[in-house]
């Protein structure tokens, strides 16, 4: 990292952190969204960006990461921390799952696709039955003392939600950034440029694409537990819906795929203008459903067509902390 | 001298097209053999066994006396066989250099070493200067190369090289004869080629088997085939009265 680069993150750190003193409630909530979507953009970068393998089916594991620690803590009163760990386990255990079929059996490209929202959506269908979570009515968390932080249980004022999230982008950004530099960086890498050549290469393809799954899916478990301790409620119709797996991979395919910024980027570029948008069009009195999506739409369009590798490589050139 | 590759009557079919049949081979410890015949010989198919891509049919593959046939590709490249592909795969996204890190990779868990191998290798084969250039950027003859350092990166007892000198011009070709000579003498880097440059073959081989309609039909020193009427009629054609 060059000096200039060290500089501006250090900046960005700073801001970052001390947010919560200057900022309205209404503000730091979109910071939270905003950190939420980088960090689970990052989690899925893991395997798209890093790795070549094309996930459509995100949602699967905020949804389960999300129901299993807090069932478990609504229905049997353990502590989300705990439930954290048993999330990314069964979230790990599903991702190797999806992995060994996709992979022993030689299922790549958009049939992969196919298979990760498949599950997703059986998954979703499923949930609508599981009486222990509530089923199709949604499973809540009691939303009480909001003023008082109980970190264990994970209740309490924004500021500690926002904290939250803050450090686990923070720590997703330092793995990322050591995966990418270790032997595994490389190797998803060549399998991601060409699998054929990668194996020729001694890399064993198999063992390299599910290590990625799993520490995407153990990765992405996490933000379901977030998710699920800071809405507090959860319906299998929204959780695990498609419309959620594409709204986790647009920030990272906007602001750069495979990039280690591109996620928190694309992550504040569509969450700050899409509200900016619908916050702006409500100042004039003009309430339009959808119109956040059409949003999206013609962004993705504009990265599509103009800055076809996402917005980071090119801003990182302006800014002069390319390496 | 021992064998450190030995095939044994290989045979593979395609859905009833046999592209090789019966074909045997040495290649000694130390040695460089060249496998030549006209196009859709099988050669490539033999390479794809030896590598791994698929097991044959029948016979047997060992190298430095262990079976290898049937095993994959990352294995056998594990086990000391490093090959390039007739149609290069480069890592087009990666730099030059990047490419040859994950083959150097192979030998080392740590960047900074593997970062040392590959620039070694980039140096030897004369892509140095364009080590930071992405591999999508090279012409054809710079992308073979890159094939070579990423195979040379692993760290291979046997070479396997698929028409590295295709496209390349005199010069080049003597120059790239010229890297392998060196590998061969003194690093004792063992080869089996490919090629259809018949003045790298004459230049590198010491040995040469023709592989035609998927059956070996001579094998010798490189004077005895170039002369063997077994090769000229399959190159040339029967000699006919006219």
């Amino acid at each position: 990292m060059n000096p200039r680069a060290r500089l501006l993150l250090g900046v960005l750190l700073a801001v970052l952190l001390l947010l919560p003193a200057f900022a309205s409630n209404y503000a730091l909530s979109v910071a939270t969204l905003i950190l939420y979507f980088a960090f689970t953009g990052q989690a899925w970068n893991v395997m798209m960006g890093f790795a070549g393998q094309l996930s459509l089916g995100h949602s699967l594991y905020v949804g389960v990461g999300a129901y299993v620690a807090a069932a478990m803590f609504v229905n049997l009163g353990i502590a989300p921390w705990m439930g954290l760990w048993v999330a990314i386990l069964v979230c790990m255990a599903l991702g190797a799952a999806i992995g060994f079929l996709a992979f022993r059996f030689g299922i790549s490209g958009v049939y992969f696709a196919l298979l990760t929202i498949a599950f997703a959506e059986f998954t979703r269908i499923g949930f609508d039955h599981i009486q222990w979570t509530g089923g199709s009515g949604g499973l809540f968390l009691k939303v009480a003392q909001r003023e008082q932080m109980d970190l264990l249980n994970f209740r309490g004022p924004p500021a500690m939600y926002y904290y939250a999230i803050l450090f686990l982008t923070i720590g997703a950004l330092a793995v990322c950034a050591w995966l990418l530099r270790s032997r595994a960086g490389y190797y998803w890498q060549a399998i991601r440029e060409n699998e054929e050549a990668a194996q020729a290469l001694g890399i064993n393809t198999f063992r390299y694409k599910m290590i990625a799954v799993l520490i995407s899916s153990a990765m992405t478990a996490v933000s379901g537990v977030f998710f699920a301790f800071y809405y507090n409620n959860l319906f299998p119709e929204q959780i695990f819906h498609i419309s959620r797996s594409i709204e986790i991979i647009l920030g990272p395919i906007i602001g750069g795929i495979g990039t280690l910024f591109g996620p928190i980027l694309g992550a504040f570029v569509l969450t700050v203008l899409a509200d900016g948008i619908t916050e702006g069009l409500a100042y004039f009195g003009v309430e339009v459903p959808g119109v956040k999506q059409v949003f999206y739409g013609f962004v993705l369009l504009g990265v599509v067509m103009f800055l076809p590798n996402g917005i980071w490589p090119s801003l990182a050139k302006k800014l002069g902390v390319a390496k | 001298m021992n064998a450190l590759l030995e095939v044994h009557s290989i045979a593979k079919s395609f859905r009833g097209l046999k592209a090789v049949s019966n074909a045997s081979l040495e290649v000694p410890q130390g040695g460089i053999v060249a496998l030549i015949g006209p196009n859709g010989a099988g050669k490539t198919t033999c390479f794809n066994m030896i590598a791994g891509v698929f097991a044959p049919d029948t016979g047997e593959i060992l190298f430095d006396g262990r079976r290898i046939d049937g095993q994959r590709p990352d294995q056998v490249c594990v086990a000391g066989i490093g090959r390039t592909f007739q149609i290069v795969k480069p890592f087009a996204g990666l730099s030059v250099l990047d490419n040859v890190i994950v083959g150097a990779f192979n030998r080392t868990r740590h960047l900074s070493e593997a970062r040392r191998i590959a620039s070694d290798i980039l140096e030897k084969l004369g892509l140095g200067p364009k080590r930071d250039l992405p591999a999508s950027s090279l012409t054809l003859p710079d992308r073979k190369r890159l094939e070579v350092a990423r195979a040379l990166a692993t760290g291979p007892k046997l070479l396997l090289l698929d028409e590295v000198m295709a496209g390349l011009r005199p010069t080049e070709c003597d120059q790239m004869v010229e890297v392998f000579r060196e590998l061969n003498v003194r690093d004792g880097l063992t080869i089996l080629l490919i090629e259809h440059v018949m003045r790298a073959v004459m230049a590198l081989a010491q040995h040469i088997v023709v592989l035609h309609h998927g059956e070996i039909i001579a094998r010798g020193t490189p004077q005895e085939v170039v002369r063997d009427k077994a090769v000229l009629e399959c190159y040339l054609g029967e000699e006919t009265e006219v």
